[in-house]
């Protein structure tokens, strides 16, 4: 496979991410014109297109870019700080706390009281694995301590999950937990980026500055000391920074699986495999294939809605065995 | 100048003591062979004078200012490491490997410009692996690798080099070409420390040797002092013969001592 520079492939990536984001203004229910979209971003189009551009579709583009960059940031990072290729945020254990704390909301019925109690408990969900991560991180140094912490957690997450659906009060509960759980960008609101983006950019930030540390680590924690890299600094900020910003992903959209795991391995085909060159374009990648997949969610099928989450499952986990399938002579 | 100064080295890591009371200096303009046999804590010493052993005691000063006191990044830049078969865990081409050894000298957000990429090449071809610059790591010999490796801690230009066995997966060629490199990189002003275990390498190229047993200094000084029949016997328990040829002497081991 040939290699692409890694400005061409940043500048590729920007280009598709930006067309598709103008696409996802202008399919939906009702489809509008590239005139239409336009006059409605200058504010001169008519109400009810206005309506259904700048307050539904735009943030619900915005949200896609957040969660889909967030998923694939941690992703690559959370593969390359681990040296492992089948890592994924899920790993950590936030993405079940925040769903636990969403599934909460709902048995309790918290969001028919008041609008945002689900986001408001995922992200609950989500700082208390977090903390519980950052405290077993300041007593055990080791990486290994944190993954399996972050299985038990989740493990114990997904279990307090089965228990509310197991005594879900009525079906419609039910049904709204599972369709929570499937994932969505539909009727996001720009309440909704308020709500997540603080700890989503907290988690980026966390990002900033590891990639020569991540491409010391290829060469194992003792080499990546020697060259002066502080590892265990590193390591935490990628899992607390991942927990916070995927955290808030889940909170607002649900769980979305397999864009994490994919995305780095999609980058590794046009760029190589070098750990810390793999964040930004997987960052934009993510946010591609996120945007994409909510494209697909907005067509017809038979009677209900297609989810996000199902989509990114459905294009993900093939996509993934065909890289695999390609990538496997390096890998050995 | 003290240079690298360790003194009063020791390391007991559950309850097994693998390193007491070391103390040595390895100066700068000097290349010193670490040798002695399996087991006899020789890369523990190498990794407790890198700050990678938590529980060492001891104090190692660089430049009479203890190394805790000197930043990761400073330490660094002082002092380069290159590991015994250390893994490379993504199929890295050896190029980047390579340039990887100029990471001290970065900041958190700078990658490597013209200059790095320079010295990367002149590291590379220093240890012959330049024409494997494209080449994946994965696909490389023993050899090859360890070349790289090598190349990959050459090129950090630190004032100190502590390789963990360099030459030992290499051929006969490549041991000499590595070991002149490395005596080069010591005549240059540098500090070079590295285990071995091929007796008569240490004993034509190092200035110096110490020779480690069940974590104790057992002889340090010139070859001529610390290669002797008694000390042979008491580390490594074997007999060795010599042998005189061209105003040289080679030592080759020949028989067990006992069947301990």
């Amino acid at each position: 496979m040939k290699q692409i520079p890694y400005a061409r492939m940043n500048i590729i990536l920007i280009t598709l991410l930006v067309l598709i984001s103008f696409l996802s203004l202008f399919i939906g229910t009702v489809s509008f014109s590239p005139a239409e979209v336009f006059y409605a971003l200058i504010g001169q189009a008519d109400q009810a297109t206005s309506i259904i551009i700048l307050e539904l579709r735009l943030p619900r583009v915005f949200m896609g870019i957040l969660a889909g960059a967030t998923l694939g940031l941690s992703g690559a990072a959370l593969q390359g700080m681990l040296r492992n290729p089948l890592a994924d945020p899920g790993i950590i254990g936030v993405t079940s706390t925040a769903s636990l704390g969403a599934i909460i909301a709902i048995y309790f019925g918290l969001s028919a009281l008041f609008p945002g109690a689900i986001q408001i408990m995922a992200i609950v969900g989500a700082l208390v694995a977090t903390l519980i991560l950052a405290m077993i991180a300041a007593r055990d140094s080791s990486v290994l301590t944190l993954i399996l912490a972050g299985i038990a957690i989740s493990s114990l997450a997904t279990a307090a999950m089965s228990l509310a659906m197991n005594f879900s009060p009525n079906p419609m509960t039910l049904q709204d937990m599972i369709m929570w759980m499937l994932g969505s960008l539909e009727n996001r609101t720009i309440s909704d980026i308020y709500i997540s983006l603080p700890f989503i950019i907290v988690g980026w930030a966390l990002h900033l500055g590891i990639a020569n540390g991540l491409d010391a680590s290829s060469l194992g924690d003792d080499t990546a000391k020697s060259l002066g890299i502080d590892t265990r600094r590193m390591q935490l900020k990628i899992i607390i920074g991942g927990a916070l910003s995927v955290g808030a992903v889940v909170a607002v959209c649900g769980a979305i699986g397999f864009i994490g795991l994919v995305v780095p391995h999609m980058v590794r085909r046009f760029i190589g495999y070098t750990p810390g060159r793999l964040l930004f374009p997987s960052a934009l990648m993510g946010a591609i294939l996120l945007i994409s997949a909510d494209l697909v969610t907005r067509i017809p099928f038979g009677q209900g809605q297609l989810r996000l989450g199902v989509v990114t499952a459905i294009i993900g986990a093939p996509l993934f065995l065909y890289i695999i399938f390609k990538t496997r002579r390096a890998m050995r | 100048m003290t240079d690298l100064s360790i003194k009063n080295l020791s390391v007991t890591i559950d309850e097994n003591q693998i390193l007491s009371d070391v103390s040595m200096n390895l100066e700068r303009g000097s290349l010193m062979g670490l040798i002695g046999p399996n087991g006899a804590g020789k890369s523990i010493l190498l990794k407790s004078i890198l700050g990678l052993i938590e529980q060492a005691t001891g104090d190692i000063t660089l430049d009479n200012k203890n190394l805790d006191d000197w930043t990761l990044k400073e330490r660094a830049q002082k002092i380069a490491y290159a590991a015994q078969g250390a893994p490379v865990h993504w199929p890295l081409t050896v190029g980047h490997l390579v340039s990887l050894g100029r990471i001290p000298h970065l900041s958190p957000w700078q990658s490597t410009n013209v200059e790095d990429q320079a010295l990367t090449l002149q590291a590379m071809k220093k240890t012959d692996v330049d024409h494997l610059a494209a080449r994946s790591t994965t696909t490389l010999s023993g050899g090859e690798r360890a070349r790289a490796m090598l190349a990959r801690a050459i090129v950090t230009g630190a004032e100190f080099l502590l390789a963990d066995e360099p030459i030992e997966a290499l051929d006969p060629y490549h041991q000499i070409k590595i070991m002149t490199i490395l005596k080069e990189i010591a005549n240059a002003g540098n500090g070079v420390l590295l285990v071995l275990h091929d007796l008569n390498f240490a004993q034509s190229y190092c200035d110096k040797i110490v020779l480690l047993n069940q974590g104790h200094i057992i002889a340090a000084g010139t070859p001529g002092e610390v290669l002797t029949d008694q000390n042979l016997e008491k580390a490594y328990n074997v007999k060795a013969a010599r042998i005189e040829k061209d105003g040289k002497s080679y030592i080759i081991p020949t028989e067990l001592l006992n069947s301990n």
